[in-house]
């Protein structure tokens, strides 16, 4: 088993036509993944060939998903059409949206992030995120498919190279699914949504959780911990060394007065259980003794 | 980007938020000048990104032109908190009765956005959040309904403003989703708002953070940033669209991926400890695509840091390749020929891991050296450095 993404997920790329989009989309089929069409607005009526496939193109999410079966969509789409493309993709219901694009404006992520709230039929991954990958099933976004294979470890992560990090670290192990829920201020899926669904995974065994400086999600994350996971968590948290007031990458990659410190982030986790590593190498150890592997 | 509070003064003049008349000035001069044309009483308010202002003396009451002109003088060139303060702000006086709080400001917790008011304004809110926490209300914004003449009235009485001033307060909170929604804003304040004795509601200081993800869609924006504060590092890196900052040790950083870089600057810091307190020089993330151009513009600027003593790339193959990587540095240090003079020690993993090692070995460009682990790198930069 594996969480939010399958072996039966039909995936549409939307931006497909545009550079980023077709680099990826060849990316993700060469994975596995059953990329089934795409969507660019005007270019309805084409299709793409990429390898092998051919992949036909359409105007909206909707024409899409009932010409494909689609049940998930992941964006490609430039910041200034981004929150278009994610509201088409709520407005047609599309279950799952995993949005890559880094750079939007997040008053257009609250919007859509709201819009998907009220609708309450999509699960929005990201934005600013590398996506998701259930080894051997289905990988959705960016993240390199060959680091490793499928195995008892649930991971998410606000950060993508981190994520490709702890899954090299523990490659021989393997991974349920890894959730890069990205680092933007507002995101669709948490840190909490992605502990509750591994929790609720009969195959996932432990999980690494991978936070930085800046908000509260892991703090809250830490006190969802305490009331409802009860598999082993090994946690790691980057930024102890960032000064207060400097933005460190990620748009809420922070520290603003005495919040969002990584030591805060460390303390609370720890309170709650999780094992905290002082290095990526360390929280892979951590998460070694546990599976005695 | 956080705004001085004349460019938020002047966002709120913009979009109808009642303000009071006011000119900035970076010489007496100029004080002297914008004082007689706002005529009587003005107070002097140096223009600093930094709170307790007030208190450190950079804001004071004139009676006249002569006397602004005095303290703009003594005000100049003052240093707030490590910030040098540069431009002050003449602005009219006012009477004040009341002073009470407004913010709209982003809530990450609950992604979306979120209204605080108080008529406990004038300190620092943080206090009275803290010590009285039924004086300011919360109000939640959902995103794509903003703040209406309904939310309005319900921000006003669930803060509990006077029946008299009411209807003003409403108009503000109106006037400030403007600034806030249409300006991109993920902030803004005003503290304090005032009644002034004949009954005015005046926004008489503000606050304001822009989104600097919304560029594309304010070209205006531009002109509000404040060049003179950017290390000259940090300016050059902006130059090449490089995200850079620059901190306080002896150790350039180069990595891809934020999450990535801020842990290499950690793990640097635990090795440095071994080797006297040895600490990270900067933030650099290069990002995904580490074209050999953007290697030379990072290794450039890192080696261009005074304070740098050795380098340390770590970079995990992804969509880039370890090659990609190895030919960029080889091709780097290539263009940068006798410029670059540091020790940079380079840590490779992921993606085509063998190849990337591989064309470093066959470089051998004395200043490299390789080390296989994360962990293993940082010990031997932070040694670098310490030599």
């Amino acid at each position: 088993m594996s969480i939010f993404l399958n072996e039966k997920s039909l995936v549409i790329v939307q931006g497909m036509t545009g550079a980023e989009g077709t680099k990826h989309t060849k990316r993700m089929l060469a994975s596995g993944t059953k990329v089934v069409g795409g969507v660019t607005p005007g270019k309805g009526g084409q299709s793409v060939d990429i390898d092998s496939h051919n992949l036909p193109v359409f105007n909206t999410v909707a024409e899409a998903m009932s010409a494909t079966g689609a049940n998930t969509s992941v964006v490609f789409v430039p910041p200034k059409f981004a929150k278009a493309a994610v509201i088409d993709a709520i407005d047609a219901a599309m279950p799952l949206v995993v949005v890559i694009t880094e750079g939007i404006p997040v008053h257009d992520s609250a919007s859509f992030y709201a819009h998907a709230v009220t609708k309450g039929t999509t699960r929005i991954i990201g934005p600013n995120c590398p996506g998701l990958i259930s080894p051997g099933k289905s990988n959705v976004g960016i993240i390199p498919a060959d680091i490793t294979v499928s195995g008892p470890i649930g991971l998410v992560s606000k950060s993508g190279t981190l994520t490709y990090q702890m899954m090299y670290e523990l490659r021989d192990i393997g991974f349920s699914t890894a959730v890069g829920i990205g680092g933007d201020p507002v995101i669709g899926t948490t840190h909490i949504d992605c502990l509750r669904a591994f929790q609720d995974d009969p195959e996932t065994k432990a999980i690494v959780m991978i936070g930085e400086i800046g908000g509260d999600a892991e703090e809250r994350a830490a006190a969802f911990i305490s009331e409802y996971v009860t598999k082993p968590v090994v946690g790691y948290v980057a930024g102890f060394t960032a000064p207060e007031g400097k933005t460190m990458g990620h748009a809420g990659a922070i520290v603003s007065g005495s919040s969002g410190t990584a030591q805060a982030k460390k303390d609370a986790l720890e309170a709650a259980g999780v094992k905290v590593g002082k290095t990526p190498s360390e929280s892979a150890q951590l998460m070694r003794a546990i599976l005695g592997r | 980007m956080d705004l001085f509070e004349y460019q938020a003064r002047d966002l709120f003049e913009k979009h109808g938020v009642p303000v009071l008349a006011a000119a900035i000035a970076s010489t007496s001069e100029e004080a002297h000048d914008a004082a007689a044309k706002i005529g009587g009483k003005v107070v002097v308010k140096a223009q600093v990104k930094v709170g307790g202002r007030g208190k450190a003396g950079g804001v004071k009451v004139a009676e006249n032109a002569a006397e602004a002109k005095e303290k703009a003088s003594a005000i100049l060139g003052m240093d707030i908190k490590g910030h040098t303060v540069r431009t002050v702000m003449i602005a009219q006086a006012a009477p004040i009765d009341s002073e009470y709080y407004l913010a709209i400001l982003l809530d990450r917790s609950n992604r979306t956005f979120l209204v605080m008011a108080s008529v406990s304004g004038g300190m620092d809110i943080e206090e009275v959040a803290r010590t009285a926490p039924e004086k300011l209300a919360k109000i939640p914004v959902d995103a794509n309904l903003g703040i209406s003449t309904q939310k309005a009235k319900e921000i006003v009485a669930a803060a509990a403003f006077p029946a008299d001033v009411a209807p003003q307060v409403e108009a503000v909170l109106l006037t400030l989703w403007k600034v806030f929604q249409s300006e991109d804003a993920t902030l803004v304040e005003v503290n304090p708002l005032v009644k002034t004795v004949d009954g005015k509601i005046i926004a008489l200081d503000g606050k304001v953070t822009l989104d600097d993800n919304s560029g594309f869609r304010h070209p205006d924006h531009e002109a509000l940033i404040d060049h003179a504060a950017t290390n000259a590092l940090e300016a050059a890196a902006k130059e090449k669209d490089l995200n850079y900052v620059k901190l306080d040790g002896q150790v350039g950083i180069i990595g891809n991926g934020a999450g990535l870089v801020m842990s290499t600057l950690d793990v640097v810091a635990y090795a440095g400890e071994k080797f006297g307190g040895v600490r990270p020089a900067n933030f650099l993330d290069i990002g995904g695509g580490a074209s050999a151009q953007v290697m030379a513009d990072g290794l450039s600027i890192i080696l261009g840091d005074q304070d740098v003593k050795s380098v340390f790339v770590n970079v995990f193959g992804g969509i880039t390749a370890c090659d990609a990587v190895a030919n960029g540095i080889v091709q780097a240090l290539e263009l940068l020929g006798t410029k670059a003079t540091k020790p940079i020690v380079v840590r490779l993993d992921g993606n085509n891991v063998v190849e990337g090692r591989t064309i470093l070995k066959a470089a051998a460009h004395p200043l490299i050296e390789q080390v296989d682990t994360m962990d293993g790198a940082a010990n031997r930069a932070a040694e670098l450095a310490a030599k």
